[in-house]
């Protein structure tokens, strides 16, 4: 067992963990913030996706040893109501059906937008094919991060 | 129940709603009888002693509260149930609260949530719930007025006035609502009387889905909670004989490690589990932890040795009838021209993205369990059971499910739940691993099909021969008799074409395995669909027809289902497919809803096939929700992609082989085609919508990859790539 002072969110959280623990379960068990789900453990399905020092990781396989001294963002973090571009774009999309890989996705899709605001197909395919959703709700995902895109670019043009 | 035991669980209500002051309260009960349901106010049910159900409340502040008594798990009855008593309730959606109904049938009626019968089973209750509060409203603010009914209105939680336009909200009228006699058997609105309904409302749960706020089965804390993971027997029905958890227990953080069990139909599955105060440590435990199991007993079944008795079976054995008109051995032997097919589907994984969980917490004389489950009348029935505890001890709570599609309606997971809290005498949550959910079942049954038919010289059906061979979900219960026929052996077959055949002949031959199985999207049409509508191509082709063209020859005269393949015909623009284009078409129909579906597919450069895009129709008859409906079809269509391209569970040596997303490979967005959904409109009873889009996809898949390429895919999974 080893003390981490974790960065999540831009807030301050010490733990007592296992060098080995997966970020994961530090961030669900110890930081007490459940947005970041479980779904394989395996860095297969991407519903434990999360940012650390801004690109997206699978959290469930990465330890807490390794992800203390960086900045972490979880899908608490993007903002206090909803109002991130990506989450917007979600909302007017009506993307989520159960909702469970939902916080993963839209990391993934945040961290894509964040390097590239105009992605193309192929580019959203790249960014996203680590992220599973057995409701099938991919159609809407695409269409999301198109409309966030087009959100960001005109706001862009608005300054 | 006791007066004070009423007034406990109503306090409850009013506490768990946040509800002060005067309400007014509608609800339904059982009938004395428990054949039919009633409406009720809550001063009714109080002073006649009837157990208060709450499905609408509408405190003195205006706030409305509604129920939900169904699971959402993604299929939108969060969204769907609260829409239609809104509708009649002349309140704006924003204004409404939604929250879970705890489990509680004799409340809310049957609260399974299955079969894509939510909005089906309750739309009408729930729109005379809405209906018949506005009614009192209305009533409460005329006598206030000292002014006659009809000239009063409802409109966006207010009653007006319509002469001298004085307005009166909800919440002021709600004290005396609650003392009038509730008007029963409103006339309900028109359709085209619709503010909410029929339009795509957002749904009210997307916002907690996009923040991480929305509680899931394995979000839910209990104070003192422990975490469980359980060791469990990977042929399913070995026994533990010892476990050695001397290394598990070194584990910091570890606190019990015991043996335990759960009832899956007529087997006691046995487990290990390891309990600690967090789940890392429970996971870190079970690997330490040894176990011995006794598998003897039961045959280790493998995947080709299951399919190969199948095989035969269909080769040998008639079945069990079904279904059957005049005399098809005898027309079969004669005919001259036949067309004869053999399908194979595979086993399947339910794959929610939520892995099984389920928090519980036993005392000496009460039960509490929290989870994602679609069933939680059954889940009570069992714990009562198994616990011997009553009814009103058992409180039965649904989170969200991460998705279900059937799995998360049974009992097993939870019954383990509860006797792990009840051996260590305090809350426990225990969680599957991925591999637990993928490799344990229940199943989908993989299922073979030998379709045979004799054709007239004019294409007409002179005899149709099926037959369905594999396990029958049913035979697993307590006593449930091994040569009862399976009664969902039609399941998916369009109802007109029985009309049209004089003679044929649906029966199934069961196969005995240890393997559990049990419901998974849209059940048995899933499979039957796939040996339904390619067989109908195949007999097209023989026939020398459009498949098109074809199926119309047998449902002339049906209006609702002409008016769904011409519009396919139209919107799919199948009648002017280009050259090197596959064009397939699939019609089913199941849990009283009909689907068609168009796909098609074109060659890839580097060899193997794409799709290009699909077209649905959906006619679900009544509807509350296109968007919703729109998203389950295309939900419906990509598991369809998946179980026909993409996954399958296999077993060998009596052990499921995949076990998580490496091997049991799910369809992703790069998969994923152009899909176009379209929703007939009519006033047709309202039909399923979370299930009845997935059994056409895969027919209508291979019908167009034998159109472009010649080659007919009766096996599945396949690979696209490799056609």
């Amino acid at each position: 067992m080893a003390k981490y002072t974790l960065q999540i969110n831009d807030k301050s959280y010490t733990v007592e963990a296992d060098p080995k623990m997966p970020l994961l379960w530090a961030i669900r068990d110890l930081a007490g913030l459940t947005g970041t789900k479980y779904g394989c453990g395996i860095a297969q399905c991407g519903a434990c996706t999360v940012h650390l020092n801004g690109n997206a990781i699978r959290s469930c396989s990465i330890p807490v040893s390794a992800a203390a001294s960086g900045k972490i963002a979880t899908i608490e973090g993007l903002s206090d109501d909803n109002t991130h571009v990506v989450q917007q774009a979600w909302i007017q999309e009506q993307v989520p059906q159960c909702g469970y890989c939902q916080s993963g996705q839209i990391m993934s899709a945040v961290a894509l937008l964040k390097k590239n605001s105009q992605p193309t197909d192929k580019d959203i395919d790249t960014a996203m094919q680590g992220n599973i959703c057995r409701c099938g709700t991919y159609p809407r995902i695409r269409k999301a991060i198109k409309t966030a895109s087009k959100m960001m670019v005109a706001k862009a043009s608005t300054k | 129940m006791t007066a004070s035991e009423k007034n406990l669980s109503r306090r409850n209500f009013i506490k768990l709603s946040g509800m002060t002051g005067a309400a007014l309260t509608l609800g339904i009960y059982s009938t004395a009888s428990g054949k039919s349901m009633e409406l009720i106010t809550a001063a009714e049910a109080e002073t006649s002693g009837v157990e208060l159900n709450a499905w609408i409340s509408i405190d003195s502040a205006g706030k409305v509260t509604i129920i939900n008594h169904r699971a959402e798990m993604g299929q939108g009855s969060f969204q769907a149930v609260p829409q239609i008593i809104a509708e009649e309730l002349e309140v704006d959606l924003n204004d409404v609260k939604i929250i879970f109904g705890v489990g509680n049938e004799k409340k809310y009626g049957s609260q399974i949530t299955g079969g894509s019968s939510t909005v089906r089973g309750s739309y009408k209750h729930l729109g005379q719930m809405g209906a018949s509060a506005r009614e009192m409203l209305k009533e409460a603010a005329a006598k206030k007025w000292g002014v006659d009914k009809s000239t009063c209105y409802a409109e966006n939680g207010q009653i007006i006035h319509k002469p001298s336009g004085k307005k009166l909200g909800y919440g002021e009228l709600v004290a005396d609502a609650s003392k009038l006699e509730l008007p029963k058997d409103i006339p309900l609105k028109k359709s085209s009387e619709y503010k909410i309904l029929r339009k795509p409302m957002p749904r009210q749960d997307t916002p907690m889905k996009t923040n991480g706020t929305a509680m899931f089965g394995l979000d839910k804390k209990l104070p003192g909670m422990l975490y469980a993971v359980v060791e469990r027997n990977p042929r399913f029905l070995g026994k533990v004989k010892s476990f050695d958890d001397a290394e598990a227990k070194k584990v910091p953080g570890v606190k019990h490690v015991i043996k335990v069990k759960m009832a899956v139909f007529s087997t006691t599955r046995e487990g290990v589990a390891v309990v600690a105060d967090n789940l890392w440590s429970a996971m870190q435990g079970r690997k330490a932890l040894k176990v011995e199991w006794d598998d003897s007993g039961f045959p280790y079944n493998d995947t080709t040795q299951l399919y190969a008795k199948m095989e035969e079976d269909l080769k040998t054995k008639e079945g069990l009838s079904y279904r059957t008109m005049g005399d098809v051995n005898r027309v079969l032997s004669k005919a001259e021209k036949k067309v004869e097919a053999v399908y194979s589907t595979p086993y399947e994984s339910h794959a929610s993205m939520e892995p099984l969980t389920c928090t519980a917490n036993v005392t000496a004389d009460s039960c509490e369990i929290w989870g994602p489950i679609q069933a939680p009348g059954w889940v009570q029935d069992d714990l009562m059971n198994v616990l011997s505890m009553p009814r009103e001890k058992i409180t039965v709570n649904m989170t969200f499910l991460g998705g279900g599609f059937g799995r998360k309606a049974f009992t097993d997971y939870t019954q383990e739940a509860a006797l792990i809290s009840k051996e260590i005498k305090g809350p426990v949550q225990v969680v599957w691993t991925r591999e637990d959910d993928t490799t344990q079942g229940p199943f989908r049954p993989g299922m073979m099909y030998k379709v045979e038919a004799a054709l007239n010289p004019n294409g007409r059906i002179a005899a149709y021969k099926f037959k369905m061979a594999g396990q029958n979900m049913d035979h697993q219960w307590p006593g449930a008799e091994k040569d009862a026929y399976n009664g969902s052996t039609t399941e998916g077959f369009l109802e007109p074409y029985f009309e049209r055949l004089p003679h044929y002949s649906f029966a199934d031959i069961p196969l005995d395995s240890p393997i559990p199985v049990m419901w998974w999207r849209s059940v048995y049409s899933s499979t039957n669909g796939f040996a339904f509508e390619s067989f109908m191509d195949e007999l097209a082709v023989a026939a020398g027809k459009d498949s098109m063209e074809y199926r119309k020859m047998f449902l002339g005269g049906k209006d609702r289902y002409m008016a769904l393949i011409d519009k396919l015909e139209q919107v799919s623009g199948w009648k002017s497919k280009g050259k090197n284009e596959g064009y397939g078409v699939a019609i089913t129909e199941c849990f009283s809803s009909i689907v068609g579906e168009v796909v098609k597919v074109s060659k890839r450069p580097e060899g193997g096939v794409k799709i290009d895009k699909v077209w649905a129709v959906m006619d679900c008859g009544w509807y509350v929700n296109p968007d919703i409906i729109k998203a389950q079809v295309e939900g419906s269509i990509i598991m369809a992609l998946g179980a026909a391209t993409k996954h399958a569970t296999t077993f060998k040596d009596g052990k499921a082989v995949e076990q998580n997303f490496n091997t049991y490979k799910m369809p992703r967005i790069q998969d994923t085609p152009e899909i176009e959904v379209f929703n007939m409109d009519n006033e047709e009873p309202a039909g399923g919508v979370g299930e009845p889009g997935l059994p056409p996809f895969t027919p209508a898949l291979t019908n167009a990859i034998f159109d472009l390429t010649g080659k007919r895919i009766r096996t599945l999974p396949f690979d696209l790539e490799k056609v």
